[in-house]
């Protein structure tokens, strides 16, 4: 059913949308993408799209958890296998993985097969979708719908990039360390500060008002809709394409380099805005490195700062309600201020 | 099917609207029908039923429903009888391939919405839960009954923008029901057609012109007319979808969410559709239906398709648009969200959740007991181990600490009024009077609502709560009794203190309104100067700040004639304005009443 999912290249605009799941592909330490906006303008499209774009990582076999074979530190028995030098890997899809609203706490963070332990009374450790998301993505649709039991879960895991489950005398810890990406209407509810927090980047989305841009949207999806493997084909090579950049721009990522005056640039903006805390500044200079490196640049500059400054720092203002302008136009006020217009 | 270009009776609109839903339930999404319960309704439903295939799933899905039954989840009973995990469908997977009947979608939660809403989007129920892990099919057509009777009473905004038609039988009378049935023979053959039709370009151009001409954000709405165009041809039994099947689409899909009217001149399009630009009157459906789709049309296609929209509008609604004000979207309804407040002890069971049963929580026994069960073979092995010595004093039934399961409540959030009252100047002592007898007659109101009331008066140079929230009549009274008068009029002070109150009300789940009582008379200005104009330039940034977050307001004007910044305030704080010269309590206590019933609609999920 799932087999076909509309191409990545193939969603109309939405450059912003599409810029921050790609800088969130190249540097997975951005922290996350919040995706809000209109209803029916392809937020979850787009996620979904990027789950078969992403190239294939090294997993540890045979690993519950999808270890990084690479990494320092590894699950308890991938440490052991290592230690034994028996550490084999292959190669696997990233993972992108739902979660559901309606999702119960043991779906969540792994609790024990409930089949080994009726058919054969055995203890065994059935690893949930955080495990899953391990070293991928982490998907919530209506993010703002989410309850908050299992909110207050996701922080926590987020934060020390590891899940901890203790259950019928079972104790597992294993690492997870996911992008989250949500997405959502802000009609439906906010977002808690907390939540919001967490995200690198934050996106919104609207409705292209372009007659010519909007056929556009409607002719491809329903190209899409008539024949799936037809039209995923059609777009094979641009997928490609794709695909070759984000891993060329993953591996000039450490080599692009960011001069003092983008640093300060950055500083600046962020004490213009008054965001809170270092966060802002830190995602902003990261995902503009990133930017840099998907257009192949080597220095960033402050067309990528610009390019980037919306979405990393719109969630962070204060909201200051004498303004009557929206985060968004904040920004680009402050950025027209600090490199003129 | 002959289609007449006059403006066709609502029951035709909603049989055809059948029809086409019949042909293609998941591709059309599904119809929304705001009607009372009663034949009409049921006729109309009888006939959806009967024009789909035979043996499709019909399944009810009532307002309520807990996430074990709408999604899925495990068969305690046949798990333990089986000896190992067997699914429970739930009723989203049960009526794959068929049609789901929401009733009183009216009154459908978001969260159930959204659950719903995923499955109608990627046509599959993914299940996460109690152990289990899967992907189920979940294919249907939503048929939402919409039993709504208030404008702001209508089935959650994101479950709408999947439903193509958004249907209104309230007006129609059962002798006209009678008059027309679904073709039953047609729809089953337009099924079979229907993969085959093919939609023109140009057509397709002219549907997302149309919506974009008629102030349609969503792209659904365009795809969703594209399926419809497409079910209709195939009901006309052409496998071409052309201009008529288009203005139709566009016609029943379209003329529910337009926000806005084209202007009379549209403006040149700058790359026009390569279709012929021809012009054209009235008849071009006609012209269409003879067999000769557009190409002898005389205007181009977009306008055709507004110009069906624009006749179906009830006449006031295109009056209201011309003068340029918009219909406010259903979904930016203020105050859905959060109107329910967590609670640990009261109000309608919203859930289960694991957790342990401290801190007032209600530990749920049935819930927990079924938790507990799949184990129990696990747990008695395990115990049988420790002890070594089967038999001895060993528990019935063993539940954990993991097993515990509590109810979750959710309340309806209560609503605070919030007074806001001048107390300056000489006439204030009247105006305070009268400010106190409305309080005091709205208490005993909000008593019996469970409402709350607070005050706040300001005069001097500063704002001061008098009344914290309460719903205690003698603290209110004696605090009332207490409330001084004169000196100057700070307004912008006392908006700012309310704006503070209100925003934490909010954060407690609490739906606040404010109620102003002044005359929009300002002397003093936020910092506690003097001056006039600096005073009122204050008070106006005051209330835009009220309205930046997102408080619901109300400005009884006390002055003897309506003063004009009065209303500038109401008009900033995007509240009511309500000229009361001469207030007397119970006149103030009506208008509060019809501000709070209005404010609870919003909330009422």
């Amino acid at each position: 059913m799932t087999s076909s999912v509309f191409p990545f290249s193939a969603i109309v605009a939405q450059d912003e949308m599409k810029l921050a799941l790609l800088i969130a592909a190249v540097d997975a330490s951005i922290g996350g993408v919040l995706v809000f906006g209109d209803r029916g303008t392809g937020k979850s499209t787009a996620v979904r799209a990027l789950a078969a774009l992403l190239p294939k990582m090294r997993v540890a076999v045979p690993c519950r958890y999808g270890c990084d074979p690479e990494a320092p530190r590894l699950c308890e028995e991938c440490t052991q296998r290592r230690a034994r030098g028996e550490l084999k890997s292959r190669l696997a899809p990233v993972p992108v993985v739902d979660l559901p609203l309606g999702a119960t706490e043991d779906r969540v963070v792994g609790a024990l097969d409930l089949e080994r332990a009726l058919a054969h009374g055995e203890k065994v450790f059935e690893p949930g979708l955080l495990a899953r998301a391990h070293r991928g993505f982490l998907y919530i649709d209506e993010v703002n719908l989410l309850e908050d039991h299992l909110v207050d879960l996701l922080l926590d895991v987020a934060a020390s990039g590891e899940n901890v489950v203790e259950r019928e005398g079972l104790s597992v810890r294993h690492p997870a360390r996911f992008v989250l990406v949500g997405s959502g209407n802000p009609e439906e509810g906010e977002l808690r500060p907390q939540l919001l927090d967490r995200f690198g980047l934050s996106v919104e989305v609207r409705t292209p008002e372009d007659l010519r841009t909007r056929i556009e949207v409607v002719r491809r999806r329903d190209e899409f809709e008539r024949d799936p493997e037809a039209y995923v084909a059609k777009w094979k090579r641009d997928e490609e394409r794709l695909r070759k950049l984000i891993v060329s721009a993953r591996a000039r990522l450490e080599d692009v380099a960011v001069p003092d005056l983008a640093l300060e640039n950055a500083a600046r903006l962020c004490m213009a805005l008054g965001t809170d805390g270092l966060r802002g500044e830190l995602t902003l200079m990261r995902a503009a490195r990133a930017a840099a490196s998907l257009e192949g640049a080597k220095t960033v500059s402050d067309v990528h700062l610009r390019r980037v400054a919306p979405p990393a720092l719109r969630h962070r203002l204060r909201r200051n309600p004498l303004d009557e302008a929206g985060s968004t136009v904040r920004v680009e006020r402050a950025l027209g201020e600090l490199f003129g217009t | 099917m002959s289609r007449v270009a006059t403006v066709p009776s609502i029951w035709s609109d909603a049989v055809l609207a059948a029809a086409l839903f019949a042909v293609d339930p998941a591709g059309v999404g599904g119809i929304s029908v705001r009607s009372h319960a009663g034949p009409v309704r049921d006729l109309w439903l009888a006939g959806v039923r009967d024009a789909l295939p035979d043996g499709a799933p019909w399944c009810r899905l009532p307002v309520h429903t807990a996430d074990g039954r709408l999604l899925g989840g495990l068969d305690l009973a046949a798990t333990l009888r089986a000896g190992r995990p067997v699914a429970e469908r739930g009723l989203l997977s049960a009526a794959d391939g068929g049609v789901l009947v929401a009733t009183m979608a009216e009154r459908m939660s978001s969260l159930t919405a959204a659950r719903l809403v995923a499955a109608l989007d990627s046509r599959e129920v993914l299940l996460e839960r109690d152990g289990l892990g899967m992907r189920i099919p979940a294919r249907f057509g939503v048929i939402a009954l919409d039993e709504g009777v208030a404008a702001d009473e209508t089935p959650p905004p994101s479950l709408l923008d999947r439903l193509a038609f958004h249907l209104d039988l309230t007006s129609v009378a059962i002798r006209d029901a009678a008059l027309e049935f679904i073709d039953e023979q047609a729809v089953a053959e337009a099924r079979g057609r229907l993969p085959g039709v093919v939609l023109r370009d140009d057509v397709l151009e002219s549907l997302c012109s149309a919506a974009l001409a008629l102030g349609i954000g969503s792209a659904r709405a365009v795809l969703q007319a594209v399926r419809v165009a497409r079910a209709a041809a195939a009901l006309g039994g052409r496998d071409l979808a052309a201009l008529e099947d288009a203005a139709l689409a566009g016609r029943l899909v379209f003329s529910s969410r337009v926000t806005r009217l084209p202007a009379d001149d549209p403006p040149a399009e700058p790359e026009p559709p390569q279709a012929e630009k021809e012009p054209a009157d009235e008849a071009v459906a006609d012209d269409a239906a003879d067999g000769n789709p557009a190409s002898d049309s005389t205007q181009p296609l977009e306008e055709t398709v507004v110009a069906s929209v624009a006749a179906s509008l009830p006449p006031g609604l295109l009056a209201s648009l011309r003068a340029g004000g918009t219909i406010p979207r259903s979904g930016a309804s203020v105050g859905r969200s959060g109107a329910l407040q967590q609670a640990k002890l009261r109000g309608r069971p919203a859930g289960i959740r694991r957790g342990e049963p401290r801190s007032g929580a209600r530990l749920n026994v049935i819930e927990t007991l079924r938790a507990a069960a799949p184990w129990q073979p696990l747990r008695r092995r395990a115990r049988a181990e420790a002890l070594a010595q089967p038999g001895a004093d060993r528990p019935r039934i063993e539940v954990r600490h993991d097993d515990f399961r509590i109810t979750r409540f959710k309340q309806r959030a209560q609503t605070t009024t919030l007074f806001v009252v001048d107390a300056s100047g000489s006439s204030a002592l009247n105006r305070l009077g009268e400010a106190k007898g409305a309080v005091e007659l709205l208490l005993a109101d909000c008593y019996v609502r469970r409402d709350r009331v607070a005050l706040i008066a300001f005069r001097g140079s500063g704002a001061e709560l008098l009344l914290p929230p309460t719903r205690s009549l003698v603290r209110a009274k004696r605090s009332l009794a207490a409330l001084p008068g004169g000196g100057g009029t700070p307004l912008a002070t006392g908006i700012v203190a309310a704006t503070a109150l209100g925003e934490s009300l909010k954060r407690r789940g609490d739906t606040p309104l404010l109620v102003f009582m002044c005359d929009g008379g300002a002397n003093i200005a936020r910092d506690g100067s003097p001056g006039r104009q600096r005073a009122e330039e204050d008070a106006i940034a005051a209330a835009q700040q009220l309205r930046a977050a997102g408080l619901a307001a109300l400005v009884i004007d006390t002055s003897p004639r309506t003063h004009p910044l009065a209303q500038r305030l109401a008009r900033e704080m995007s509240g009511r304005y309500l000229p009361l010269p001469r207030a007397d309590a119970a006149a103030l206590s009506r208008a509060v009443g019809v501000g709070t019933a209005s404010g609870r609609r919003g909330v009422a999920t």
